[in-house]
């Protein structure tokens, strides 16, 4: 049943991947990628993380993929269509890509893995308590830090949507 | 999975084929139910609203078809069936068509994971309300998508208010329902409702549970994109805003669904500040089987305060709407959390 389901998720990942790529229409993209995102969010469902699951749902498909579709929206008229590449920029892409999965598959086929037959759902509660302990193996410095790059971001994004205005309003200070 | 009914579903299933083939076919029974639930609630509030609109207008409304009208709105839904489906030149056909699944499969997934009763939950996940709050965040593609592909300037630009909208008001959803997440110590649905065993949580919350309270049906009207908040499809300025070009069928999609978020919204609000199917006091802890009766009193009154909305406030401008939400209500909630965790610590919670 887990097996069905896996494989018809990875195979409907796949396809979209390539098709996300391969249209020529904007927003069309942009829906078969939100469909790979959620195909990685019945994965993490499949093997039982829920939190992470629901975190790929929240920040991915309805984060991210808004905030694209939103400026697609802004930017892209409904008749406008990609420009295809040149023949030879595709073949070289092509093989660009294909070495990708090559080192990719090297890698994975050349470790062995094991195969957990039990496994437990992780508490929302543990993983609270392992992001702010300062333990072996807390994640508060991470957690931290994070934390500082995101309100820099932040800040810096309101300084750049702001940048004129402000620089006007200073100039007449004293 | 939960549903009493379903595990006496899945052993007679499973007397009489493989195991797999019962598992599988338990998932559509039960997914076909919540299909029936979502169309039947949806077409029952359609009617509910246009029989509150005419009372608070002081018409009678539709009493014709049926009983008091009960039948009028499965007859308008037969009408939208045989609708032909027009659709714009030059549309995307393709995302045109697609726009109105994402809407319903968002709002549908979300009904599953709602409390009706002790044992009527079909998906009583650990992270319930972290997942209501991610899968409610999908919904909103749904609009930018049928807006942008109708091919049409009003469409396009109700979609963005739609999306500017959501997008602001998701904040306020989610940290009021925090607050309320800091008094139970769960996020899981059935936990939530057991804590308030002692008492729902807007008792045991007093302050903090009233202001969260009211932040959370605020930021709720204006998720549904319900008046005042209903820029989306102003009227008088953009025709019927991303659902312009859609007819019949497709329409009805959009329409059904914009009905069921209201009343997600209110169950949501039912489950975490009022007790779900506790009965007030207990008075009804013997007859379990009451429990569907008082979720949806509760429900069912919290919609009719948020149709009492409609008729009570004048729209807001966009500017309005959006200074609402960033300058008032995200403050005031960040505030209410600090407030809410320093009660919860201090241990000034009300227990019955």
């Amino acid at each position: 049943m887990e097996r069905i389901l896996f494989y018809i998720l990875a195979l409907s990942m796949v396809g979209f991947a390539i098709a996300a790529v391969s249209s020529r229409k904007m927003l069309r993209s942009v829906i078969y990628l939100l469909f790979v995102l959620v195909g990685v969010a019945g994965l993490f469902f499949l093997i039982d993380y829920n939190f992470l699951a629901a975190i790929q749902l929240t920040v991915y498909a309805g984060g991210i993929i808004v905030l694209i579709i939103f400026s697609v929206l802004l930017v892209h008229h409904i008749e406008l269509k990609l420009e295809m590449a040149k023949p030879k920029r595709r073949i070289l892409t092509g093989i660009l890509c294909l070495l990708g999965i090559g080192v990719f598959i090297s890698t994975i086929y050349s470790h062995s893995f094991d195969v957990v037959g039990e496994h437990t759902t992780t508490l929302t509660s543990d993983i609270g308590k392992r992001l702010l302990s300062v333990e072996d193996g807390g994640f508060i410095l991470p957690f931290e830090v994070i934390s500082v790059l995101l309100l820099a971001a932040m800040i810096g994004a309101i300084i750049i949507a702001k940048g004129k205005k402000l620089n006007e309003k200073t100039k007449d200070l004293p | 999975m939960v549903l009493n009914i379903s595990n006496s579903l899945r052993e007679w299933l499973s007397t009489m084929m493989p195991e797999t083939t019962a598992h599988i076919l338990e998932m559509v029974i039960i997914a076909l139910i919540y299909l029936g639930i979502f169309s039947i609630a949806g077409l029952f509030l359609v009617l509910m609203e246009r029989r509150v609109a005419a009372w608070f207008q002081l018409r009678i409304g539709p009493n014709r078809v049926g009983y008091q009208g009960l039948l009028q709105t499965i007859a308008d839904a037969l009408k939208l069936v045989s609708k032909e489906l027009t659709g714009t030149e030059r549309a995307d056909k393709f995302l045109y068509n697609l726009a109105p699944y994402f809407v319903i499969i968002s709002s549908l997934m979300a009904l599953g994971l709602i409390p009706f009763t002790e044992n009527f939950q079909a998906f009583d996940i650990n992270i319930g309300i972290f997942f209501l709050i991610a899968i409610s965040s999908i919904g909103v593609i749904g609009i930018l998508l049928g807006g942008w592909a109708s091919n049409n300037k009003y469409s396009l630009i109700g979609a963005m208010r739609s999306g500017v909208q959501t997008i602001s008001y998701e904040l306020s959803v989610g940290l009021s329902l925090l607050t309320m997440i800091v008094l139970t110590g769960s996020l899981q649905l059935s936990e939530i409702v057991e804590v308030q065993k002692n008492g729902w949580l807007i008792v045991q919350g007093h302050i903090p549970a009233i202001i969260a309270f009211m932040i959370f049906i605020i930021a709720g009207t204006a998720e549904t994109n319900r008046a005042p908040f209903d820029m989306v499809e102003a009227e008088s300025e953009l025709g019927a805003g991303f659902h312009t070009e859609y007819s019949g069928m497709k329409f009805a999609y959009f329409f059904l669904a914009e009905f069921i978020n209201m009343f997600i919204i209110a169950a949501i609000a039912t489950t975490v500040f009022f007790g779900a199917w506790l009965s007030p006091f207990g008075i009804t802890e013997s007859l379990p089987w009451l429990g569907i009766f008082w979720f949806l009193l509760k429900t069912l009154a919290l919609v009719f305060l948020m149709m009492w909305f409609r008729w009570t406030f004048p729209r807001l401008r966009v500017d309005q709407l959006l200074t609402l939400e960033w300058k008032y209500l995200l403050p005031i909630n960040l505030v209410n959390i600090v407030i809410m965790a320093w009660v919860v610590w201090q241990n000034l919670t009300i227990q019955i």
